[in-house]
């Protein structure tokens, strides 16, 4: 007889050449299954022609320790044994009986070459690139078919949700855009005064600050702050309510997810990211005015008699053509990838991200797009 | 059947803000039996089992498990009493970023470190005894009917075989001939493994199939305990309106048929 003490569950086994005895003893439960597998899968299952389970020792079973049972019975069996099992009790023999259903592993996952999934993943991600600027068009045209209905019957239009998203996207994010604005005015105004003063140019720090934020940085820094800032919360609001089927109750209810959740911040947006841009502008033009003022000694006075020679006034429209566009922009893509939402807790968090990325993307992209054609414009 | 008391409520007190779910209840669970939880919407059925699974802290009561009071016990001694004890949530509450396979094997790997094939094994198996088809393992929880979600959390409560199995509304969901399976499979498994079940439940038939005892709650506390027979000469106006309502009288009348066949 050999005992194979393991823990609180062990196995005897009693073998003559053709024949075999198993006795399980103590508690197999799952706690002990590493245990009772190992000493199992010592048994040399080769040339039996009978094998007993003898059970009446046992004293827990549960339906791992059954399961276990059960594959070593059938193992035997596959190599030609004929298998008993005595002793059990009636709740046992049911338990036994119920794991047999469980002998089905699933199949393997096929394995790739490392090599051919990059491939199969860039091909994948590139397919993907495309459908989602395919699609991303005909949301466009879906947007402008609502915004120009409700432009023809006012009255549709969610005048309170609008004013909330206007609230929330516009009046709310104004401290942490003039702030972030105020600072990047006076850095950019140091370094430039610092590099202008080598040639005697210093008093053009306050073109540079001037034309660079009321041209550029102002809407551009905006508008990066509301795709991460508005932008991400659209994808994680619409997003949620498409996982809780809240926009598949919509639809059913007559309701147009379009025009109630999308119109409001497409709205919210056009209108807010020119007059965020256009504190961003101020601030920044303030704050380099501060650092002109400390740095070089010029007087706020001065400084605004610069400033009124150094612009004229398309450096200011410039930005107030891009301003809408880029408002449009973020919340057509924000809404976009809340709306693409699918499955699981998990898909939010990478439409969110990818939101924010492609927003800043997609800025920055027609911002290039917009210089180049005010270049040919001359203005 | 044993009478050890394994969790023991006294003098539970839960609040909201001004609302009071819950007032000097007090409720016994015995080892070994099924006991079912009724009541009302918004009697704070949810709430109870949420306190007793240490999600919800009471504002007053005590609260004994295995002979423990909850509020004494080390860290330590929680993550013990936590692998003896299995939760279905009302839908499943599924890890979404995991297969099925992979949340049933969750706590194996966590708790017992165990081999590959061994947790593949023991998945394939659970699953298949809570009725799913064995192609579910590999899909994730987002690819599965409300059911079969329902069905993948039981699978996962059960993995460890634990003396406790506490279900919210198991049976919410599932068709009838999946529901009268589940109760089955609850009388098996705790026939074998001496289970204790607490079950949130309104589906009367597994209160008449499977409940050994029903604990009525009502006006903050558990107004009544007992059978099912001990429920049919209640006096209190809604407990007789729900066990002598129609669908009450449907499930009795299905108990006291012999079963065709």
């Amino acid at each position: 007889m050999v005992g194979v003490a393991q823990g609180e569950a062990w196995l005897d086994v009693s073998e003559d050449a053709s024949s075999l005895m198993l006795r399980p003893q103590g508690d197999w439960i799952v706690r002990h299954a590493v245990a009772v597998d190992k000493a199992l899968a010592a048994i040399d299952t080769i040339g039996r022609r009978t094998a007993t389970f003898d059970l009446s020792h046992l004293r827990k079973l549960d339906t791992t320790g059954a399961w276990l049972i059960y594959r070593t019975g059938r193992t035997l069996e596959r190599a030609g044994a004929a298998v008993t099992i005595a002793g059990a009790t009636a709740p046992q023999a049911t338990l036994l009986n119920a794991v047999a259903k469980g002998d089905r592993l699933a199949e393997e996952r096929p394995h790739y070459n490392p090599f051919v999934n990059v491939v199969v993943r860039m091909g994948a991600a590139l397919e993907e690139a495309g459908q989602t600027t395919r699609e991303l068009v005909a949301f466009l045209g879906l947007i402008l078919e609502t915004l120009g209905k409700t432009v023809l019957n006012p009255l549709r239009m969610r005048a309170t949700s609008t004013v909330y998203h206007m609230e929330q996207t516009g009046l709310n994010a104004v401290p942490i855009v003039s702030l972030i604005s105020f600072l990047i005015g006076a850095v950019l105004a140091y370094q430039g005064a610092e590099q202008l003063k080598r040639f005697g140019g210093e008093i053009f720090t306050v073109n540079l600050v001037a034309v660079s934020f009321l041209r550029e940085i102002g809407i551009l820094l905006t508008a990066i702050m509301v795709a991460g800032r508005s932008g991400s919360a659209f994808t994680a609001q619409i997003g949620s309510m498409k996982l809780r089927e809240e926009i598949d109750a919509m639809r059913t209810l007559g309701l147009d997810p379009m025009e109630v959740l999308v119109l409001p911040r497409v709205i919210a947006l056009i209108v807010m990211v020119p007059i965020l841009g256009f504190i961003g502008a101020m601030m920044g033009l303030f704050g380099g005015g501060l650092v002109v003022w400390l740095e070089l000694g010029m007087s706020p006075q001065m400084y605004l008699v610069r400033l009124n020679e150094a612009v004229d006034i398309w450096d200011a429209g410039v930005a107030f053509i891009k301003a809408p566009v880029f408002g449009l922009l973020i919340a057509m893509i924000g809404c976009f990838e809340g709306m693409k939402v699918e499955g699981s807790a998990e898909s939010v968090g990478q439409r969110t991200t990818a939101s924010v990325v492609e927003g800043i993307f997609i800025v920055i992209v027609v911002d290039a797009l917009f210089s180049i054609m005010f270049v040919k414009l001359g203005i | 059947m044993a009478r050890d008391v394994v969790i023991s409520v006294r003098g539970l007190r839960n609040q909201f803000g001004p609302q009071v779910v819950h007032d000097r209840l007090d409720l016994d669970i015995y080892s070994g039996e099924v006991l079912g939880i009724v009541g009302g919407s918004g009697t704070g059925k949810s709430v109870l089992l949420r306190t007793i699974l240490g999600l919800n802290k009471p504002a007053t009561g005590r609260i004994e498990i295995f002979g423990q009071a909850r509020s004494e016990m080390t860290p330590a001694e929680e993550h013990a009493v936590e692998r003896r004890w299995g939760v279905l949530f009302q839908d499943g509450a599924l890890f979404s970023s995991l297969t099925v396979a992979q949340n049933i094997q969750v706590a194996l790997k966590e708790h017992l470190h165990m081999p590959q094939h061994l947790m593949d094994e023991i998945a394939a198996v659970k699953i298949a005894l809570v009725g799913l088809p064995p192609d579910a393992g590999p899909k994730f929880p987002s690819e599965l009917s409300g059911g079969m979600r329902k069905r993948a959390g039981l699978a996962r409560a059960l993995v460890l075989d634990p003396e406790i199995v506490f279900l919210d509304e198991p049976t919410a969901g599932l068709d009838p001939i999946g529901a009268s399976a589940f109760d089955e499979l609850i009388k098996n498994l705790q026939a074998t493994l001496g289970l204790t079940v607490f079950m949130v439940t309104h589906d009367l038939d597994s209160l008449y199939a499977i409940c050994d005892r029903i604990a009525v709650l009502a006006e903050k506390r558990v107004l009544v305990t007992g059978t099912i027979e001990d429920m049919l000469t209640q006096e209190h106006p809604w407990i007789r309106e729900y066990f002598h309502g129609p669908r009450g009288r449907a499930a009795m009348a299905a108990k006291t048929q012999p079963p065709r066949s």
